[in-house]
């Protein structure tokens, strides 16, 4: 059975998440902090809320160096949601300039978009894969998932995009993916069948 | 392109899934725990559950099931959330900041509130800052009084407000409000179609999502409402007496030339 830990740091409902990797066959382990990294196999960053607050309560419990070690050293599978790709950053704008995890060079920013189109930007929305080797193996162009957000990652080395999606005339990341790390920045957990699939992939890394 | 949502609303009281018309008449139709997981596969966008439970409140339902409070509104919530794995809005009798605490903790992604937020507008500010403001929605009821002109109803639709519902809706995104779930009291259950005069006239001065509600009988009604500018289209009767409506009602408005999730 795979063994999920579920980084729970005060950013966000967490049921969800746990509901669908349960559903998929996964035991999850909620990780107040980063003992709990022994036992599991993988690790699920999720989030919802603002940047600074998220990365000092991540800093409060030592995640940052936790989990530079076990994704960036151990290598293990890695899956960050919404607010957790973006953290994923050298740095976030959001209320100030912060300092993020730094797994992925590149910053994260508010969306571009024209005056007419509202922010958040929250509903079913496109991805269109870039790349269909990996976590969204099987995914058609067009495909939609769930999103609720402001702002987004903005990678320097394009590489790492595995998906993109429109929003008010521009693209952004959608889904960020480099060796063992994957990311999205929608919500597969809401995102019904085909979020279900792309959750059960990454409980196939 | 963001698509359109089309929303099953699912009305509750005391522990059961009812129909409701013209905020008075409420039949018992299913038991909400055993119909979860099927709504839960419909091919929609998202679910809003509402309670209705008043303890004053007269309702068609068998004898035999006439117990209160059979099953708690945050049991039913949690088994609802356990299967649901698209966005799930609740709403009924939130009137604080810990009430809503406690719906996200059972698994709510978002609240709606109504009475408690037209008495307290502050409250939607409250919450907007803890929970976010795509957490907020607010469902605002109204009815046309005699000569036509809309009204904000509050308290399930017992007291009149005298309120614009275009002015208490600029109100309620100036606190806070991430959606309006705009219901029509006279339409709810007639299966004549949105007041589309009304959706039109609190789109047009709305920053936020309007989710229209009320009336819908036919599928070609949910045009209706987006032509007048909902963002999302929501009905609740449909859902329960027509087979297969998820999947016809999304086939009518793709064919409609509205952009839809299919």
């Amino acid at each position: 059975m795979k063994e999920v830990g579920l980084v729970d740091y005060g950013m966000g409902n967490l049921r969800s998440v746990r509901n669908a990797l349960e559903l998929l066959g996964a035991r999850v382990l909620l990780l107040e902090d980063p003992a709990g990294l022994s036992k599991v196999d993988r690790v699920v960053l999720p989030g919802v809320g603002a940047f600074a607050v998220a990365m000092t309560n991540l800093r409060n419990v030592g995640w940052d160096d936790a989990l530079s070690e076990y994704v960036l050293h151990m290598r293990r599978p890695f899956l960050g949601l919404c607010l957790g790709l973006q953290l994923l950053a050298d740095r976030g704008t959001e209320h100030g300039e912060h300092r993020g995890l730094g797994f992925i060079a590149g910053a994260t920013l508010r969306l571009e978009r024209p005056d007419d189109v509202p922010l958040p930007h929250i509903g079913w929305n496109e991805v269109r894969p870039v790349r269909t080797d990996g976590i969204l193996s099987g995914v058609k162009s067009g495909t939609c998932f769930y999103f609720v957000h402001s702002y987004a990652l903005v990678p320097e080395d394009l590489s790492v995009v595995a998906g993109v999606t429109e929003y008010g005339g521009h693209d952004f990341v959608s889904v960020i993916e480099r060796d063992n790390i994957v990311a999205t920045q929608f919500h597969p957990e809401k995102s019904q069948t085909h979020g279900l699939d792309l959750l059960r992939r990454f409980l196939a890394m | 392109m963001l698509r359109t949502r089309l929303i099953p609303v699912l009305l509750l009281q005391n522990g059961l899934l009812v129909r409701s018309q013209s905020f008075r008449i409420h039949q018992a139709i299913g038991n909400p725990i055993h119909e979860a997981r099927r709504f839960n596969e419909w091919n929609v966008d998202e679910l809003i559950y509402l309670d209705i439970s008043r303890d004053d409140s007269y309702d068609l339902r068998r004898d035999d099931h006439k117990v209160k409070n059979l099953t708690g509104p945050m049991e039913i919530l949690e088994e609802v959330s356990r299967t649901c794995f698209m966005p799930l809005t609740w709403g009924g009798g939130i009137r604080t900041v810990a009430a809503m605490r406690e719906c996200f903790l059972s698994g709510a992604d978002k609240i709606s509130i109504n009475t408690a937020a037209y008495r307290t507008p502050q409250l939607i500010r409250d919450g907007a800052k803890i929970f976010g403001r795509q957490a907020m929605v607010i469902c605002v009821d109204v009815c046309r009084r005699e000569d036509g002109r809309p009204e904000v109803v509050i308290e399930g639709g017992r007291e009149l407000t005298g309120a614009d519902p275009v002015d208490w809706v600029q109100e309620a995104v100036l606190q806070g409000a991430g959606e309006i779930l705009l219901q029509s009291l006279d339409r709810d259950g007639t299966a004549q179609g949105y007041d589309v005069d009304l959706i039109r006239s609190v789109s047009d001065v709305s920053a936020v999502p309007i989710i229209a509600l009320g009336g819908v009988g036919r599928y070609e009604h949910f045009f209706d409402g987006w032509k007048a500018g909902a963002n999302a289209v929501a009905a609740a009767n449909i859902f329960h007496f027509k087979e297969l409506s998820d999947r016809n009602a999304k086939r009518a408005m793709s064919k409609a030339g509205i952009p839809v999730r299919l």
